[in-house]
Order: structure tokens, then sequence, then C-alpha cells
């Protein structure tokens, strides 16, 4: 048995703890390994390969007009279609049970028991997520810049760098939101369900009754804010409202009216609910209780 | 500030009607190991959690080294660390990896960090498993790390929550001869438990503690001499059997209540005047050169203490 006493360091002298924001990359390192370790990356890897792998296979054999017609058609279909799902996606693989499992699995008693702010273990936390969902998007692309220049040339479209940037904002709002509500359960069942039902069904269904039957515009749903990512593929850019009038016979009308969030719009809704999410997601966390 | 203190004032915690905490006041401090006694659902985790800011106290304050752990936790914990419950560690990370954590959230110099992480694996006997996953160790290999987890960095103050909880006896065994060695250092450890022989073999001081209040605390033999109503006892063991002539002159020895045979080479010791008289009598059935091979003594009068006081359970 080693004998304490004669351990290196004398355990009279000043004990330096790292500042915060140290604190804050060394859990954002090991969240990361983590990761790398539990095979969540490489599963949400393989799904994303997946779709670039079907879409590659897809346009190869059927060479559909639709995205070959011009590279700007090419790269809406592929990246405006998919990247907002690969995003909800990573949220809920990397978000969803950030903060729940830490209660869950009772790990929040291993970290949050030590001298760590609980904002550095969330921060840590929520800069890791968006690292890995960052890189999977980046794969992502490069498979897709990759088709896109074996049909077009090396010739990309300045609307992708725009979707790409876009598509970044959104993923912090989505990890924002699915960290909120990752805080706000101890189950981490139950949080990734929640942030499924959201981001997968409920916010498009509200979007779709709020503008479509009751006329509203949908200001306030994340989804209806992500629509500019394809609709920046689009020339010109579609407008605001669009109101479409259909003739039912026996002088009969009906009346639907389509929103697409102008792109200051959309960045402001992406913004605002990363902020207010996060704010939010970091208050529940700093007054929960590790029962 | 040179001592290490832990100190609660007036420290409350209530989920909604229950009260768990009832104003506890409690002033540890200087080097020792000071034993927090109680049945379940007394309170024992629940200030412990608040000590190391797991949960917040309705009123009150939990302080360390002077500093309120709620209002500046990094600086209150900078010197302490924690073993609360069993935490569970990242089933994907490695013995080494984890401890990594640890020593790099606690601002181990990388150049210690290797060996400290070394030496603490090998003070809980896991040198063997320093690499390997720790989402397939047992309840009780998963204990030693966090117990290893809580060297790290050398802390002046330690807290452990029935730290032997899930451990085979003999781990409990090993795990109370690290905490004795943690002694040996300037340290001050208070450590919850339910497990009296537990507490009497490793703690000086004992704080007993019942539905959220603090019934007594002092140092283990001044607490036991006021609330029990038991002599003290010890079992002796000799390599040879006793017959009635040794058994009587055992009787006669000083301070010797009575004695009671349990077998033929074992005797049961009631005696009064602590450890004083339990040295004079170990002497003396030394000095008798009657076959003593073994000198126990036992919990009775801690038991006593914490039945007298902790009369009934939750």
């Amino acid at each position: 048995m080693i004998d304490m006493e004669t351990m290196n360091v004398d355990i009279n002298q000043e004990k330096k703890i790292p500042g915060s924001l140290d604190q804050l990359f060394i859990i954002t390192k090991y969240e990361l390994l983590n990761y790398f370790r539990s095979r969540r990356f490489l599963i949400l890897l393989i799904i994303g390969l997946i779709i670039d792998l079907l879409l590659t296979g897809i346009i190869g054999y059927y060479r559909p007009q639709s995205f070959l017609s011009s590279s700007l058609s090419f790269y809406s279909g592929w990246v405006g279609n998919s990247i907002t799902f690969i995003i909800i996606l990573s949220a809920i693989f990397f978000g969803g049970d950030s903060i729940s499992g830490e209660f869950q699995n009772k790990t929040g008693f291993f970290i949050a028991s030590r001298p760590i702010r609980r904002s550095s273990i969330y921060t840590g936390k929520w800069i890791a997520s968006f690292i890995a969902s960052f890189l999977i998007i980046i794969i992502f692309l490069a498979i897709t810049i990759a088709n896109g220049v074996y049909y077009f040339g090396a010739s990309v479209p300045y609307q992708l760098w725009d979707a790409l940037a876009f598509s970044i904002l959104y993923l912090a709002a989505v990890l924002g939101f699915a960290f909120f509500f990752s805080s706000l359960f101890k189950s981490s069942a139950y949080s990734i369900i929640v942030t499924v039902i959201l981001f997968l069904f409920a916010f498009t269904l509200i979007q779709f009754i709020v503008s479509s039957l009751v006329g509203i515009e949908p200001w306030f749903i994340i989804t209806y804010a992500s629509g500019i990512i394809s609709n920046i593929f689009t020339v010109p850019f579609p407008p605001h409202v669009v109101t479409t009038v259909t003739h039912l016979g026996h002088g009969r009308t009906l009346t639907t009216t389509t929103y697409n969030a102008t792109i200051s719009e959309g960045l402001i809704i992406m913004a605002g609910y990363f902020i207010i999410s996060t704010l939010l997601g970091l208050f529940v966390f700093e007054k929960r209780e590790f029962n | 500030m040179d001592e290490n203190v832990i100190e609660a004032i007036n420290l409350t915690k209530k989920y909604g009607s229950f009260t768990a905490l009832s104003k506890l006041n409690l002033n540890l401090s200087g080097s020792k190991c000071v034993g927090f006694l109680g049945p379940n659902g007394a309170g024992k985790t629940t200030t412990l959690k608040i000590f190391t800011d797991l949960i917040r106290p309705s009123s009150g304050q939990a302080m360390i080294n002077g500093v309120n752990v709620q209002s500046n936790k990094k600086k209150a914990l900078s010197d302490c660390s924690a073993l609360i419950e069993t935490p569970e560690i990242y089933p994907s990370m490695t013995v080494r990896e984890a401890l990594s954590l640890v020593a790099e959230l606690r601002g181990v110099p990388r150049s210690e960090r290797t060996s400290q992480i070394e030496e603490v694996v090998a003070e809980v006997k896991m040198s063997d498993w320093l690499d390997k996953n720790v989402g397939k160790f047992s309840k009780g290999m998963k204990q030693r790390v966090n117990i290893a987890s809580t060297l790290i960095g050398n802390p002046s103050i330690i807290l452990l929550d029935e730290p032997t909880s899930g451990l085979d006896p003999r781990g409990m065994a090993e795990v109370r001869e690290i905490v004795k060695s943690l002694k040996k250092k300037d340290r001050l450890i208070f450590m919850s438990s339910h497990l009296l022989n537990e507490v009497a073999d490793v703690c000086d001081e004992v704080a007993m503690i019942d539905h959220g209040k603090l019934l007594a605390y002092g140092p283990l033999e001044e607490i036991t001499d006021k609330f029990s109503t038991v002599d003290d006892s010890a079992e002796a063991q000799f390599s040879r059997p006793i017959d009635e002539s040794i058994n009587s002159q055992i009787s006669r020895i000083d301070n010797i209540v009575s004695v009671e045979k349990i077998d033929s080479r074992t005797v049961k010791i009631k005696y009064t005047g602590g450890l004083k008289s339990q040295e004079y009598i170990l002497a003396t059935l030394a000095g008798m050169q009657i076959g003593l091979v073994g000198f126990k003594s036992s919990s009775t009068r801690l038991e006593d203490t914490y039945l007298n006081l902790i009369k009934e359970t939750l």
C-alpha cells in the first residue's frame, strides 16, 4: 500500500483551481471523448453517410432534372432538403439527454460535486455537442460538394455558403432548445422523446395550422425560421407572403396563405431561440438539485 | 486560514412539509476523522449534498474554510473533495481518463498528473484496471475509483458519504485502512455511515443525527461516556483452553466487571474505565502468560449510545 504521506504534492500548498473558462473546455474535451467512445458520433455519421450515399446513387442512376438542371438546383435539392433533418438528428443524439442523463445515470454526482461552476458544465457540454454536430454537417457537405463538383465543376454557388452559415445558427438554436428540455427532465427518455416530437412533428404541424388555416405568420416557430436554409437557393428569394386563391366552383373560393421568413427575420428568430433557450436551460440547470 | 473548518450554521432543508434537516449547527475543525452517524433518512446525505452544492439549503449556511458553498462553490471546494452516494462514472471512459478529468478540473499540474493518478489508483488497489473502461466494472470497483477520485489533488478536507457502501467485506476493510491512512496528514475527514463498528474503528469524533437534528457531537469516548449505560467490552482469544482458575484470575483484574466464556478459547470481558482501562487489562492479560493471542474491543458502548439517542427511526 502506498502511504498517502509519500504523495508528491504538499497538501498545504495553495490549491489553484483552473478558471471557469478553462474548466469549460476540459468538460468539452472529455464530453467529445465520451461521444466518440460511446459510438454516438459514429452512428450519426453513418446516418449522414447513408443519406449522402442514397442521394449519390439515386441522382447518378435516375439523373433527375430537378437536380441536374443547374448547380443551384442541385445544391438546393441536396442540401435544402436534408440539412435541417441532420441538424435535428444531431440535437437529439447529442443534446437530447446531455443534461438529463447526468441526473438519471448519476454521472452528475461525479462532476458536479467538484469545484466547478454548473454553468461551466452546461456550456462545456453544449460546445461539445455543437462541435460533434458541426463535424457531421461538414462531412455531409463535403460529400455533397464532391458530387456537385462531379456534375458541375468547381463553381460552388455562394448560396451554399449562406445556407451553411444559416445552418450553423439553426444548429445552435436547436441544440439550445434540446439542452433546455434536457435540463427540465430527470429522465433521458422523456427529454429525447419531447425533442423528437417537437422538432419532427409538433412544430411543423403548428406552423401549418397557424399559417395556412388561421392565417397568422408563425414567427414564433423555429422550424418556420429554418425555411431560409432551403429558400436561399431560390432566385429570387421567395416573397414573404404568398396568397393562393383556389376556385372551388359555383362561385366559391378557398384562400390559403403561405408565409416565408425573410432572411433577417429567420436569423432573428433563430438567434432568439438560441439565446432564450440557452439562458433558460442554464437557469434551470443551476437550480436543479441532485436528489 | 490555516485550519481545516467545516461549519453548518442553522442549516435547514425542507421538501414541502417534510423537514430533512432542521437548523443543524455543527463546527468541525482540525485534523481528524469525524463520523456522521444516523439511521436512514436522518439527514446525513442531505447535509453532505448541501456541503457540495448538489442541493441547496432552504435556510442557513454551509461553510468550508470560511467560504459559503452556495455563494462561492469553486473557492469553498477548492481544498475539499467529496464522495456522495455512489456516483456513476462515464462508462465509456477508462479509469485513467476519468481520473484525468478530475485532475484537470482540480488543476493538478500536467507534470504531476500521471504519477498522482497512478498513486491513488494503487491506493485503492485498482492498478491492473487503470486502462480499462469503467462501464464493465462492478459496483465495488466503481466505488474504489470514486474513492481514488477524492484523493486527486490531495485535498485537506474530505467528505465521504458511506464510502464502504457496495463493497465486499475485504473491500470495506481496505477502505477503512485508506481512511485511516488519510488521517496521517493534516486532513479533516467527515464520514457518514450507519455502521457503528466502522465509525468506532476509524473515527476520532462522532456526530449523531436523527430526523434532521443533531443529537450529539464530540470525541467518541466522551459521547459514549455521556450517553452509554453499558460497560465497555472486548473479546479475548487464547491459544489454549481457558479453565475455571484462569477465568477467575481474569475476573480479579481491576475494572473488569464480568468475564463470560464464549467458547473454550474465547472470553468476553466487560470492563469500566474506557481506553485507559482497556490498555491496562490488555497489558495485564499479556503479562499473565496464559496464551493471549487476540484482544478486540467491541462497539457495544457506541451501539448503546446510538440506541439511547436514536429511539426510533422513520
